[in-house]
C-alpha cells in the first residue's frame, strides 16, 4: 500500500519536474547550508580545540601567594612558600593530579661558541614533558637521573636552535648560562607560538635543581606546574592541591591560602563558547533557509492541492479514504523534502570540502549532523505537507467532482 | 425479483444562509436487483441529491437508506469510502478520468483502494476492458480517447470491482447522439447479460428510454414511476 501511494506520488511529482525541482530547490539550499555551515562550525571548534589542548587545558599553574610588608603587597610570587616536595607530593598522595613538577623561569644570557641570545630559561623536572605534552624532536629529555645530579644538561627548544647553532647538529654541543657549560641533551619538538604570540620554541629545559643551585641559588621553587587526569577532573585536581598545600604548609582553617592555583580551562572555555556560538548562529541562520524551503513545499502543496481537487474527488467517488488521500499527499511532500535533503546534504558536503580545499577553511562534517540533516528535511515534509494534506482529504467529494 | 436498495421517507435541505432549502422531500421506494431505472426531472427537481445519497456520497437530513439490506445512510465516512469501493460503480457526465493516465490505470484504480495484488488488479482492468470493447486502447490516455471512448473507460472502471449498483450520472450529457446511442446500448447489455444494476439519471426522454423503468422528480417528490420496458435498444451485441 505504502509503496504503491509512493509510486503515484512520484508519478505526480514526474509531471511537473520544474515546479518539483524548483519546490525541492528550497530544501537543497536549506540542507546544504545547514551541512556547509555546521561543517564550518565544528571546523573553527576543532581547530580551537586543538590549539587550546597545545596550551594544555587540564594544566594547573600554583603559585606562592602575596605578602604584606608594610603596606607593600609583593603581588603574585611575592613568597617562597613552594618547595619541590610540594611537587613530589601532589604527584604520590593526589588521585586526580597526574603530573607535577616545580617550575623555574627566569630570561638568561646564552652563550655558544661566538653567538649568544637571551632567552627564557625553565628549570623543571622530567614530569614537565608530559604535562605540557611536548615532545622531543632529537635527543632526549631531562630524567631523575639529571635532577638528583643536579646535571649541567640542556633541552634546546627549535628557536634557540636556530640563533646559536644554524644548521649544526647541537646535540653534545657546550653553551654556557653565566659562564657554566651545560651540555646539549635534546631539541624540543617546535610548539609554535600561543594564541598572545609568545614563541614556546624560544627557551631552553634544564634541570630545576640545578637552576636553584646553580643559576638562582635558592631552595623554594617559583612555581609548580601539575596535570589533572583528564580536562574534567581538573577541578577536581584543583581542590585536592588546595587541601593537600593548606596541610602541607600548615595553613588553620581560618587563614588563606599562601599559594594561587591558576588553570588554563576559562581561556579553553571562553575560546570554545565562542566557537560554539559561532556554530549555532550559522546552525540558525541555515536551519531558517530550511524553514523557508518549507514554506515553499507547503505553499506548492496547497496549489496541487487545489489544481487536483477534480482527481482528489474522482479517488474518493471510486473508493479512497480520507487518510488514502492525506497519505498520498503527505507522501508526495516527504518525498520531496528528502530528495531535496539528499541532494542538500552532497551540496553540503561538496561545498564545504571545496571550501576546505581552495580556501583553506578548516571544515568538519560529522555523521551525526547529515543524518539530523535527513531527519529534519523529512520532518520538514511531514510538518509542511500536513496542512495541504488535510485541506485535501476533508474534501467534500461531491463539491470535488464538481470543481472545475 | 430481490430488492437491492430502499430508501423510506428521504428528506434533505439545503442551508442558504438563514433559510432551509428542501431538496427532497420525502422520498421512498426500492429498487430491485438487475433493474434498469432512469431517473427524470428538470434541474431543481432534486433527482441529483437524490443520486448523491444514493451514491453514498452525501447524508439524508432524515429518513432511511438500505443498500443490500444494510442501513447505510448513517454509517462513516470511511465505512462509506468502503461502499463506494465495493458495491457501487459511477459514471459521470464529464467522464472524470485521472488526465495523463492510461486507459487501464483509470480502470485500475479503484482496485488501488480494495485488497489485491498488482496481478489480479491487471488482470481484472484488461478484462472488464475487454468488456466494454476497448481491449485495443489500453495504453491511451483520456486525450487521446474520443468522448465514447472515454465514457467507456469510465463503464470499465465502475464495473472493476463487481458492483451491485451502477449510478450513472447524465453518461450522455457530453456525447452526440450517435455515440450516446452506443453508451446506452452498453449499458443495456451489461444489464441484460451481467444482471447489474443501473440507475442513470438523465433528462433526456428518449435516453430514459432506454431504461425499463422511469421514475420522474419534481420539486423534491417523486411524480411518477412507472415500468416502461426499453422502449429502445440499440445495436450493440
Amino acid at each position: 500500500m505504502l509503496f504503491m501511494t509512493l509510486r503515484i506520488a512520484l508519478r505526480a511529482l514526474m509531471r511537473n519536474k520544474l515546479r518539483a525541482f524548483l519546490t525541492m530547490l528550497g530544501i537543497i539550499i536549506g540542507v546544504g547550508a545547514v551541512i556547509a555551515m555546521v561543517a564550518i562550525g565544528e571546523g573553527a571548534k576543532a581547530t580551537i580545540r586543538s590549539q587550546i589542548a597545545s596550551l594544555g587545558t587540564n594544566v594547573l599553574i600554583i603559585l606562592p601567594g602575596t605578602s604584606v610588608q608594610g603596606g607593600v603587597r609583593t603581588g603574585s610570587g611575592g613568597v617562597n612558600t613552594l618547595v619541590d616536595g610540594d611537587a613530589k607530593a601532589m604527584m604520590r598522595e593526589l588521585p586526580a593530579v597526574a603530573f607535577a613538577s616545580p617550575a623555574l623561569r627566569r630570561n638568561e644570557q646564552i652563550v655558544a661558541g661566538n653567538l649568544n641570545w637571551l632567552t627564557l630559561t625553565q628549570g623543571v623536572g622530567p614530569e614537565f614533558q608530559q604535562i605540557r605534552d611536548w615532545q622531543v624532536a632529537e635527543g632526549r629529555f631531562i630524567h631523575d637521573g639529571d635532577i638528583e645530579s643536579a646535571a649541567k644538561v640542556a633541552v634546546v627548544g627549535e628557536t634557540v636552535v636556530n640563533q646559536l647553532f644554524g644548521s649544526d647538529d647541537p646535540i653534545d654541543a657546550v653553551i654556557r648560562i653565566r659562564n657554566i657549560p651545560f651540555r646539549v641533551v635534546g631539541v624540543l619538538a617546535p610548539k609554535g607560538q600561543t594564541s598572545q604570540g609568545t614563541d614556546q620554541d624560544d627557551t631552553i629545559i634544564i634541570p630545576y635543581t640545578t637552576m636553584q643551585k646553580r643559576l638562582m641559588r635558592i631552595t623554594f621553587v617559583q612555581s609548580i606546574v601539575a596535570s589533572a587526569i583528564n580536562a574534567e577532573r581538573l577541578p577536581e585536581a584543583q581542590a585536592q592541591i588546595t587541601a593537600l598545600l593548606r596541610q602541607r604548609h600548615r595553613i588553620g582553617p581560618d587563614r588563606d591560602d599562601d599559594f594561587y592555583i591558576r588553570n588554563l580551562s576559562d581561556i579553553a572555555e571562553a575560546a570554545s563558547s565562542s566557537a560554539r556560538v559561532m556554530a549555532v548562529l550559522l546552525g540558525t541562520v541555515a536551519s531558517i533557509s530550511l524553514l523557508v524551503g518549507g514554506i515553499g513545499i507547503m505553499n506548492i502543496m496547497l496549489v496541487s492541492v487545489t489544481e487536483r481537487t477534480r482527481e482528489i474527488g474522482i479517488r474518493m467517488a471510486v473508493g479512497a479514504r480520507r487518510k488514502d488521500i492525506m497519505l498520498q499527499f503527505l507522501v508526495e511532500a516527504v518525498v520531496m523534502a528528502a530528495t531535496g535533503g539528499c541532494i542538500g546534504i552532497l551540496l553540503g558536503i561538496g561545498s564545504s570540502e571545496i571550501l576546505n580545499d581552495w580556501a583553506q577553511w578548516p571544515t568538519h562534517i560529522s555523521t551525526t549532523i547529515i543524518a539530523i540533516a535527513f531527519f529534519f528535511s523529512g520532518a520538514v515534509g511531514v510538518f509542511f505537507g500536513f496542512y495541504p494534506a488535510r485541506k485535501a482529504a476533508n474534501l467534500d467529494p461531491i463539491d470535488a467532482l464538481r470543481y472545475e | 425479483m430481490t430488492e437491492l436498495l430502499r430508501v423510506k421517507d428521504l428528506v434533505k435541505k439545503y442551508r442558504m444562509g438563514d433559510m432551509d432549502v428542501p431538496a427532497l422531500r420525502g422520498v421512498t421506494l426500492s429498487i430491485g436487483r438487475g433493474e434498469f431505472v432512469a431517473v427524470m426531472g428538470s434541474s431543481g427537481s432534486g433527482k441529483s441529491t437524490f443520486m448523491n445519497i444514493l451514491g453514498c456520497l452525501d447524508r439524508p437530513t432524515s429518513g432511511k437508506y438500505f443498500l443490500d439490506g444494510d442501513e447505510v445512510g448513517a454509517l462513516t465516512a470511511d465505512q462509506w469510502a468502503e461502499i463506494r469501493n465495493q458495491r457501487i460503480g459511477f459514471v459521470f457526465q464529464g467522464f472524470n478520468l485521472l488526465a495523463r493516465t492510461t486507459a487501464l490505470e483509470n480502470v485500475e484504480l479503484p482496485m488501488m483502494y480494495s485488497a489485491c495484488n498488482g496481478k489480479q488488479r491487471h488482470q481484472r482492468a484488461l478484462e472488464v476492458l475487454g468488456l466494454v470493447g476497448l481491449s485495443e486502447r489500453l495504453g491511451h490516455t483520456p486525450n487521446q480517447l474520443s468522448g465514447g471512448q472515454q465514457q467507456r473507460v469510465a463503464i470499465a472502471r465502475a464495473l472493476v470491482n463487481r458492483p451491485s449498483l451502477i449510478l450513472a450520472d447524465e453518461p450522455t450529457g457530453n456525447l452526440d447522439s450517435a455515440t450516446s446511442a452506443e453508451i446506452m446500448g452498453l449499458f443495456q447489455k451489461l444489464n441484460r447479460d451481467q444482471s447489474i444494476t443501473i440507475v442513470l439519471v438523465t433528462h433526456e426522454t428518449d435516453i430514459a428510454q432506454y431504461a425499463k423503468r422511469q421514475i420522474h422528480f419534481k420539486d423534491g417528490l417523486v411524480v411518477s414511476d412507472r415500468l416502461t420496458g426499453s422502449l429502445r435498444s440499440s445495436m450493440e451485441r
